[in-house]
């Protein structure tokens, strides 16, 4: 990864730096029936932050990552994701708001037909990077999640953690000022996770704001990083250096 | 939008559409054999048409005159007669020619026995029309003309031609409309199955920040390529086909050569050649983008 600010934060008004990147002010979630899925959340993360969200099934983690990307729209509250107010922003508007977001899900979520390459490049594409641009990009986001040598391979010829480090490398290849993984270590055995884990760190220490959400204890209690405990749709806790709390 | 992402986006169509073979070779050869009818619709169509055109050309309305009528009336009745919009063509047949055309055709050197000329009142106006449809307006329009004894015409002849040729266009518009309804549903259905394939892809390019127009051209793209290679293969056919069924006919049926008319292959494909593409592209678009807009909410 370029040491250099992500390009997309460098446009943006972010003052002196001290602002959120993201912010939740009492955000309510409801759905046609059952309890809210959110409710009156109230979440505030500064750029270069490294969050743990965690919290058992049902407690509104993967809610809150799909407002945050957009694709649902609080019924009460207020979200802003880097200066974008989710609420008021125009359908048009949500690619470009999405570019500045960097995303990786515990399913990986490749495109089975195309090789590494292929699949970190198809980012670039959609963002309309030029052919050089790409072809200088890709093999160098490739080397920093150590898959240079990989570059060929089909994601089925990959293990697990491989295509994970392929999914990150898709996600950051655009250079977002924020990178949310939902669950990336799920799907991986503790020495892959642990790798994943150390990567997203090294991605944060770049400057990239990261926020994780994860059932892996032990991984949360050894990083030391925020930890936003979640539980029935509230925060139930928010702790600097903080540890995964026992639902019980 | 960048050149690149423009190219980007046919190499994805077409890619599409190899991704999706067995579906895209189904529209295809549904698209295909809807524009082969169409074709062969058309073709008949066109054809019937100019043999209609060519019997409506052979017959005409004849004008006769009151005995005794002068040389400046009958001018007069013509000048009138140029002046009707139904009218394409007017000859004059004077008494002289009338006579020297009947001798020709009947009585062969016999005709030393006339002195004088037995149709010297049959001078006429033999009258072609635009339109047949049109001899009953034009013929009682003359019948009421001072100077005009008789107006000959073809009535039946002039009617059924009519009748069948508004028959067949409107059997042919018939069929086409269905032919076109059937081939955009198809279409449409192929998109459906290709967008429910290529959910994940297009989930995933949501996420990344693609926007509606990226996401959704290359479908469009490839519901257009479907209908040009549907319109391209059935107008190959029917080229080649097209002169040896004429050959066939014409063998087969020869008493009839001079009332079938037909038209040249070259002249059908001037237009059947851009109306199939124009048909094909067009329900390739109409299909896709309907059927894209409906399925993706992007």
């Amino acid at each position: 990864m370029t040491k250099s600010e992500p390009r997309n934060r460098r446009k943006k008004k972010q003052g002196s730096g001290n602002e959120d990147i993201i912010s939740m002010t009492n955000v309510t979630k409801s759905y046609a029936t059952g309890a809210p899925a959110l409710n009156g959340i109230d979440l505030h993360i500064k750029p270069g932050e490294f969050v743990f969200i965690v919290g058992d099934s049902g407690s509104g983690k993967s809610t809150m990552i799909k407002l945050l990307l957009r694709e649902l729209v609080p019924t009460s509250g207020e979200i802003s994701v880097m200066g974008y107010d989710l609420l008021k922003i125009r359908h048009r508007k949500i690619p470009k708001f999405r570019r500045n977001l960097g995303i990786v899900f515990q399913d990986f979520r490749l495109l089975k037909d195309r090789n590494v390459y292929e699949n970190v490049a198809f980012a670039q594409r959609i963002v309309q990077t030029p052919g050089k641009e790409i072809k200088r990009n890709v093999p160098s986001i490739l080397a920093t999640v150590g898959l240079a040598g990989k570059y060929k391979a089909k994601p089925r010829q990959l293990s697990g953690g491989e295509q994970q480090r392929v999914a990150i490398a898709r996600a950051l290849v655009n250079r977002p000022s924020i990178l949310l993984a939902d669950e990336p270590t799920g799907n991986l055995d503790p020495k892959n996770s642990w790798e994943i884990m150390k990567l997203l760190e090294q991605i944060n220490e770049n400057g990239t704001t990261v926020l994780v959400v994860t059932h892996n204890r032990e991984i949360v209690n050894a990083m030391q990083k925020r930890v936003v405990t979640m539980k029935k749709g509230i925060i139930v806790s928010d702790e600097e250096k903080g540890v995964y709390i026992d639902e019980d | 939008m960048k050149i690149s992402t423009l190219f980007y986006t046919i190499k994805q169509g077409f890619i599409n559409i190899f991704r999706n073979k067995w579906f895209s070779l189904a529209s295809i050869a549904t698209i295909g054999a809807c524009l082969f009818l169409f074709g062969l619709f058309y073709s008949v169509l066109m054809n019937f048409q100019n043999i209609v055109k060519t019997a409506q050309e052979g017959v005409c309305v004849t004008v006769l005159f009151d005995e005794g009528i002068s040389q400046e009336r009958i001018e007069e009745i013509g000048a009138l007669i140029d002046k009707r919009p139904e009218v394409s063509k007017k000859e004059f047949i004077s008494a002289d020619d009338a006579w020297n055309s009947f001798k020709e055709e009947y009585l062969q050197g016999y005709e030393d026995g006339f002195t004088e000329n037995p149709l010297a009142d049959s001078a006429s106006y033999e009258i072609y029309m635009n339109d047949i449809s049109m001899q009953p307006t034009l013929v009682s329009y003359l019948e009421g003309l001072e100077g005009v004894r008789e107006v000959n015409r073809s009535e039946v002849t002039a009617s059924a031609l009519t009748g069948v040729n508004a028959l067949i266009a409107y059997v042919s518009i018939g069929i086409i409309a269905i032919l076109l309804a059937v081939s955009v549903f198809l279409i449409s259905n192929t998109v459906t199955i290709g967008i429910s394939v290529r959910k994940e892809e297009i989930t995933i390019m949501k996420y990344i920040g693609a926007t509606d127009y990226f996401v959704r051209a290359p479908f469009v793209i490839e519901g257009m390529l479907i209908g040009a290679i549907g319109a391209l293969i059935p107008l190959g056919i029917i080229y080649l086909l097209y002169n040896k069924v004429i050959e066939y006919i014409e063998q087969r049926f020869s008493i009839l050569t001079t009332i079938l008319a037909f038209l040249p292959v070259d002249t059908i494909f001037k237009t059947l050649l851009p109306l199939s593409l124009l048909i094909g592209i067009g329900i390739g678009f109409l299909g896709s983008i309907t059927t894209v807009r409906k399925h993706l909410r992007v």
